[in-house]
């Protein structure tokens, strides 16, 4: 079969732009390198959803990012993923920072962002009361917004699934050849064809241009590796909003900011790295991010860290993103060195490719039987985040919502079945991780994981030996030596 | 089952939970007002993955495995009908013991109680919780979690192994996963001693040929998919245990085992405003192991790690029976509190006050030392100065609980004399004591 669209790459812009296009009378189909959607730069930032007074007005960047920030909420909202409209605070120190914020707010204000406010020191300690001393000034951003943006872009994926939209996951495409109007793009194995791809392959976006046939592609990506560390939920709520340093040359600096999930994020750092698969962190750069939350926040518990962790993104050697048709290959369109605010901007940078893809011939009708929900029945709310009545209720219709088997993130047995049944079926114990929080608390895993990865082996009807990580080698256990 | 009203409530079904209810039965109370909740699939807590013998030597005065242990305790929770709830996952509790749980069975309940005993053990520490740098491969397993794999779900979690931490858990499988067919290339330990029993570091490691590097961290782990290896250093004593440049040692592996301490699982102690003891990351409670909060108890590895199950039911039946008194409106009224304090060489002690009352028994104080020590005394005395026990002793380690019991009528001396607190600290043979 011949799609009408073939998306390269199952981040935030090719997902959401894949859940926008299953609303429509085409075929889609979205080619992963990965196990599943959401593992690349999207899964692991700052979970923040930016307001948008950073971009340089005028440019597309800043123009997607103020969108996206109005559209990522409505998607929250439709989709029932969890997203907090906390704010967010650049902070800065001494007369000196006041006029960089200053700048930042007019910045801001011919982007359109609303609400943008310089605070004083007594405000900002009043809504910040762990804030540092030192801390002059803030500009404050009511728009900002706090979610889980793997969250949010699986809970796309579903609703796309859902519609009809096809996910190939360990489809890293080698090779691409293009005939009558028709591309034929591969992984070596398979080849899925289409008339119009969209390259929203992130970190490697620059690499698939040159499979996709682009020569002298304008726009060249740098890996570049941020690392943060997660705080137990015990230690409570330290910031009430995002808290930004004042930006100097290094880029945005180091952020404290509570999670959508009642932890606390601290980080990144920021350094170039050769291999964009390298996702380690080094005791050198969890020093350097642990400095700059005691700068921002003093008395900030770093000992109550339950997990560091490293995120790569994508730093093109151009200001803007670079999302436009290819010059060379008619219909296949490019949306290259999407970097911060990458995840804010999806959900209009996925409007802009449609448009994109409108202009370039495609005929888009709205679908009647359209399901604007993750599954065709709703959205399938956790058992945990359900009201009191609701969770009884639940474990009356199945006794398996009663079985907590992730103790810390009270998980049931019932979420886990379900998540094996879903559109995008979890198979692996880091979907389900990513999808349910399984293992993602202060054990993480330790007591959970053996069992998760027994279910996942008996529904799925395999043995243990053959349930992964996240795909590939990624293994667990081995058959035991018989004696 | 009824579900409406339980007058004890035992949160947990390891041996510390069912050594309490036993105990509180023994003690007179009715089995059919207690329920204890256990969020396993049956009763008998992790010592049912310790398929290993050596416990109950102090119990039972025999080696028994740990289900044969934990086997002991359920059949006498049995036999004395004492009602135990599994699968059931406790959600919250409040300081006047209002207990939420869910289960298959009950759902999403809550119960009332006149007293609870908080059995809840303890859980591993991660390689997050000590932001061991490098890639995120599997193949990074805790301890208890490679052994549920072997004992209980009948596979191996890898081939070659590395273990970080000789806690007994880690040498426990440094021998398991040995027998197994595996290759345990190396244990190491930050620390320039074992945290260990000294039998487990000969049992486990010696008669294997497995070396233990001690002063020795993993410093990175490799692999993208499955791991690797990892590299290793020496670490600086000195210098606040930093890995030492130049000392890096790469050894291929495909598993790294963390053995790096237990954490008592105190989220719903916490949770109802329970005062926690810093030391040893559980309730501060009295002899009776009642903590802060009137009528809620706390026993075993979630009031405090041990390195013997025997001592976990030895300090359930304190727990057990006091929350019976309680209950039967038998507890004597309270005439003065005396808070244990840690002096030189002692981390901590349970429990962390003593409350006196008319009648007085003798109290055993249980402790830790803070570093290695040889020929050392172990003092108790009172804060006007009274020396109210001491014991010579020719090794510690705090890898090895300590024990000292307080005669009741030194405690009457203590009542009478007023003081406000108790001092425990080891003197070094030829040593000062500060």
């Amino acid at each position: 079969m011949v799609y009408d669209v073939l998306i390269i790459g199952a981040g935030c812009t090719g997902v959401m732009t894949a859940r926008l296009l299953s609303a429509k009378n085409v075929k889609v189909a979205v080619v992963e390198a990965s196990a599943d959607v959401a593992t690349g730069a999207t899964a692991a930032n700052s979970a923040i959803v930016h307001a948008g007074y950073d971009a340089l007005p005028g440019t597309l960047k800043a123009k997607l990012n103020v969108r996206g920030n109005r559209l990522m909420k409505e998607i929250a909202a439709a989709l029932d993923v969890e997203l907090k409209e906390v704010g967010s605070h650049v902070v800065g120190f001494g007369d000196g920072d006041l006029v960089k914020l200053e700048e930042l707010k007019a910045r801001g204000e011919a982007n359109g962002v609303p609400g943008l406010e310089i605070i004083g020191q007594d405000e900002l300690r009043r809504m910040e009361p762990n804030i540092s001393p030192e801390a002059t000034h803030s500009l404050w951003a009511p728009s900002a917004a706090i979610t889980c943006p793997y969250g949010i872009t699986i809970a796309a994926a579903e609703n796309a699934a859902t519609n009809g939209v096809d996910f190939y996951f360990n489809f890293a495409v080698s090779d691409c050849s293009s005939a009558g109007g028709i591309h034929y793009v591969t992984n070596g194995t398979s080849t899925v064809a289409a008339r119009y791809v969209l390259n929203c392959a992130g970190v490697s976006s620059a690499a698939v241009a040159s499979i996709l046939g682009e020569n002298d592609f304008p726009v060249t990506i740098t890996p570049r590796r941020g690392e943060y560390y997660i705080l137990d939920k015990s230690v409570g709520s330290l910031a009430n909003s995002t808290l930004f340093v004042c930006p100097s040359d290094r880029g945005k600096g180091i952020l404290v900011s509570p999670t959508v999930h009642g932890n606390t994020i601290v980080g990144p750092n920021a350094y170039p790295i050769e291999d964009a698969a390298d996702k380690s962190t080094t005791a050198a750069g969890l020093a350097e991010i642990s400095a700059g939350a005691r700068r921002i926040m003093p008395s900030i518990p770093l000992n109550a860290a339950i997990t560091s962790f490293a995120g790569v993104r994508s730093t093109p050697n151009q200001y803007d993103f670079y999302i436009r048709p290819s010059e060379q290959i008619p219909g296949v369109i490019h949306a290259v060195g999407v970097e911060s605010p990458g995840f804010a901007s999806s959900p209009a940078t996925a409007e802009y490719l449609v448009g994109l893809l409108e202009e370039a011939g495609l005929k888009l009708e709205d679908k009647p039987d359209y399901i604007p929900t993750r599954r065709k029945d709703g959205n399938h709310r956790q058992w945990n985040r359900l009201s009191d009545e609701e969770k009884n209720e639940k474990c009356r219709e199945n006794p398996a919502y009663g079985k907590i088997v992730c103790r810390c993130e009270t998980v049931t047995e019932g979420d886990l079945l379900d998540m094996l049944d879903s559109p995008i079926p979890a198979v692996t114990i880091d979907m389900m991780k990513r999808r349910l929080r399984a293992g993602m608390g202060r054990c993480q895993g330790g007591f959970c994981s053996p069992r998760v990865a027994a279910l996942i082996a008996e529904k799925t009807g395999v043995t243990l030996d053959a349930v992964t990580k996240n795909g590939g080698g990624s293994w667990l256990v081995t058959k035991r030596t018989e004696d | 089952m009824d579900m409406t009203t339980r007058k004890l409530i035992v949160i947990g079904g390891g041996p510390a939970g069912l050594s309490a209810a036993v105990a509180a039965v023994d003690a007179g109370l009715d089995p059919q007002d207690i329920l204890v909740l256990e969020r396993d699939s049956e009763p008998g807590g992790i010592l049912n993955q310790c398929i290993h013998a050596g416990f109950g030597l102090h119990r039972f005065g025999e080696e028994l495995t740990g289900p044969e242990y934990s086997g002991r305790y359920v059949a006498m929770a049995r036999e004395r009908n004492i009602p135990i709830l599994c699968n059931a996952m406790v959600l919250s509790l409040t300081d006047d013991r209002r207990v939420t749980f869910v289960s298959p069975e009950t759902g999403y309940t809550t119960i009332s109680a006149e007293a609870v005993i908080l059995a809840m053990g303890c859980r591993e520490r991660t390689r997050g919780a000590l932001s061991i740098p490098g890639s995120r491969p599997s193949g990074v397993y805790t301890a208890g979690c490679a052994q549920r794999y072997v004992n209980i779900e009948g596979y191996m979690p890898g081939h070659r192994v590395v273990i970080l931490g000789s806690g007994d858990i880690g040498l426990i499988m440094a021998r398991r996963m040995t027998l197994e067919g595996a290759k345990v290339l190396a244990v190491c330990e930050i620390m320039p001693y074992s945290g260990g029993l000294a039998r487990n570091i000969e049992q486990c490691l010696n008669d294997f040929g497995i070396p233990l590097k001690l002063s020795h961290t993993v410093v990175n782990i490799h692999g993208k998919e499955r791991v690797e290896g990892v590299t290793i250093a020496a670490v600086d004593e000195q210098n606040g245990r930093k890995p030492i440049p130049g000392t890096e040692e790469f050894i291929p592996c495909d598993t790294l085992l963390l053995s790096v301490g237990l954490i008592p699982e105190n989220e719903l102690t916490r949770g109802a405003g329970i005062g926690i003891d810093r030391m040893t990351n559980g309730a501060s409670v009295n002899q009776y192991r009642e903590t802060s909060a009137p009528g809620i108890y706390a026993c075993g590895n979630v009031l405090h790690v041990h390195d013997l199950v025997d001592y976990v039911s030895e300090e359930a039946d304190i727990a057990g029976r006091a929350a019976a008194d309680r209950i039967l409106e038998r507890s004597a009224p309270v005439k003065s509190s005396v808070a244990l304090k840690t002096g030189f060489g002692v981390r901590y002690t349970v429990p962390e006050r003593i409350d006196l009352a008319e009648e007085l028994v003798d109290v055993r104080i249980f402790f830790r030392v803070t570093d290695v020590y040889k020929k050392v005394q172990f003092v108790i005395e009172s804060g006007n100065g009274d020396v109210l026990v001491k014991k010579a002793k020719s090794a510690a380690a705090p890898g090895e609980m300590e024990s000292l019991t307080i005669p009741a009528d030194k405690l009457k001396g203590v009542l009478e004399s007023g003081a406000a607190e108790i001092k425990v600290y080891l003197k070094e043979l030829g040593g000062q004591a500060k």
